[in-house]
């Protein structure tokens, strides 16, 4: 599903790579801790599988295809097999619930009456039934979190990318995001996450791949934070 | 349903920013104006010197000691010049009646003018007005001739001003539209940054690229147009009142300016206005959401 080939990628004015020569291979339906200090390079691995950024050397081949390649005009199209999720939820400030998950399907062309009928379904999935028309200064972190994670899974993509998500919750709402992530992988679809959240790394025991310095120091298959 | 959200988008950013539209609205009907003025103005000169190059003469007046053989060398050699397309001649009695008819109105200053004093001439019509300086240098050396005469360079004169005001007009225009387009770039960063986190999440879930700029160039394309219309009515009041009333005496030398004419105005300034702020905005687009 996701295989990184020998990539390196160095920013500009970067006096060492983010990440050097990283080759690393995810299959379908799995679900992956990519964890690390600060500054380890792990983020780059959701900018380039994103295709925010691309490798200065080597391969990223996302679904079959190869992403370094990928004409400009045609990575919105790409983003849409893949559902993301950030430390900082990225939600509208001005939408409700029900808003925030509704525009992610309007504005790639869905109508809607197809947000209609599936908005209320993802978010009874994420544990927010009966809460679609409150605004997110009206949610709690945990609840703004679970909106944030509808809005990337609404439209059933092959992976969702986990960028901290824990980050900003305490340990308790934490736990509860990541069994949401865990029912999402168990419908097939490929999760991976960043954190250094140990604890939940620990509690979950699913592969672990650990960075440091820009390259991988350990690949466990259920791993703890160590 | 899309259609109706991008133009939702676009009245809202048109209001949101409602100063600023305004401003942008100003120097583009300014600007389109200018413009719109300008390209009359050539069209007229354009048609003006079709007219009256059709008409101009090239005047070969004689001495007034000429004699009757160099008069028949005069005539035959302007006869046999492959450039002419016809002449005619005008005695000096003829010269002094049509003076007569001419300055009616001052009936002293015919007067003072004997019937003598006035030179015969040869009015010849050349094929070409433009070799108006070949026909003259070999006309030149030609004995019995006092001067010859071009209408064709007191026309060009007069051409001269006409074009002086277009290209004032489209430096102005030009000058104006610079403003204009910074005016354009700006409101559309103010809207981009106003709209960054919509931005971001369509980024984000996939939204292609033109679904994401198109309300922002769609907020300067009907400012743009607004803008030209505005222009296109100055100018169709500007050619009623000044052409049509206060300085109608001018349209006796002017040739008419057609109505047709200022209407086709109408389509090329909502055009250039709705093109060039389409583009502006799409390159600042580029630069400042680098989708």
């Amino acid at each position: 599903m996701i295989q990184l080939e020998n990539v390196t990628k160095t920013y500009p004015k970067a006096s060492r790579p983010s990440l050097d020569d990283v080759s690393v291979g995810i299959e379908k339906g799995e679900f992956v801790f990519f964890i690390g200090p600060s500054g380890s390079g792990k983020s780059t691995i959701i900018k380039l599988l994103l295709h925010e950024v691309t490798p200065t050397h080597g391969k990223v081949m996302v679904n079959a295809k190869d992403v370094t390649t990928l004409r400009s005009w045609k990575v919105p199209h790409f983003r849409r097999s893949i559902g993301c999720v950030f430390q900082d939820f990225r939600l509208l400030p001005n939408r409700t619930a029900y808003e925030n998950v509704a525009f992610a399907l309007e504005v790639i062309g869905k109508t809607k009456a197809v947000a209609r009928r599936v908005v209320p379904e993802v978010l009874e999935l994420v544990g927010l039934g009966g809460k679609e028309h409150r605004y997110p200064h009206e949610l709690s972190g945990g609840e703004q979190q679970r909106v944030a994670v509808a809005r990337a899974f609404v439209n059933r993509p092959l992976i969702l990318l986990a960028d901290e998500p824990t980050g900003n919750l305490d340990p308790d709402t934490s736990i509860e995001i990541m069994r949401l992530l865990d029912r999402i992988n168990r419908t097939g679809t490929t999760v991976v996450m960043v954190t250094h959240d140990s604890n939940i790394v620990n509690q979950m025991r699913r592969r672990v791949i650990e960075i440091e310095s820009g390259q991988i120091v350990r690949d466990q298959a259920r791993g703890v934070y160590g | 349903m899309r259609l109706k959200y991008v133009l939702n988008e676009v009245l809202v950013g048109l209001w949101r920013n409602v100063t600023m539209t305004i401003a942008m609205i100003i120097t583009m009907s300014v600007s389109l104006f200018m413009l719109g003025a300008s390209v009359l103005l050539y069209m007229q000169v354009d048609q003006m010197k079709n007219y009256y190059y059709g008409e101009i003469e090239v005047s070969i007046f004689l001495r007034p000691d000429v004699t009757a053989a160099q008069r028949t060398a005069i005539d035959q050699a302007i006869t046999s010049n492959p450039l002419v397309a016809n002449k005619t001649y005008e005695t000096q009695k003829e010269a002094f009646d049509r003076f007569q008819q001419l300055w009616a109105d001052s009936p002293d200053f015919v007067k003072s003018v004997g019937p003598n004093s006035l030179p015969e001439s040869f009015r010849v019509k050349l094929k070409d007005p433009e070799q108006y300086k070949t026909f003259a240098d070999q006309m030149q050396g030609l004995e019995g001739i006092q001067d010859i005469i071009d209408q064709r360079t007191l026309l060009d004169k007069v051409f001269n001003i006409f074009n002086g005001f277009q290209f004032g007009a489209l430096g102005v225009a030009a000058f104006m539209a610079v403003a204009a387009l910074l005016l354009v770039g700006n409101t559309i960063q103010v809207a981009a940054y106003s709209k960054r986190r919509e931005v971001a999440v369509m980024k984000l879930v996939g939204a292609s690229n033109w679904f994401i700029q198109a309300p922002f160039v769609l907020e300067a394309v009907v400012a743009g147009v607004i803008g030209s219309v505005i222009g296109f009515i100055v100018l169709f009041v500007g050619k009623i009142v000044l052409l049509d009333h206060k300085l109608q005496a001018l349209t006796t030398i002017l040739t008419p300016v057609h109505d047709s004419n200022v209407w086709l105005m109408l389509p090329l300034l909502a055009g250039v206005g709705a093109v060039v702020s389409a583009v502006t905005a799409w390159i600042t687009l580029r630069f400042y959401l680098k989708v």
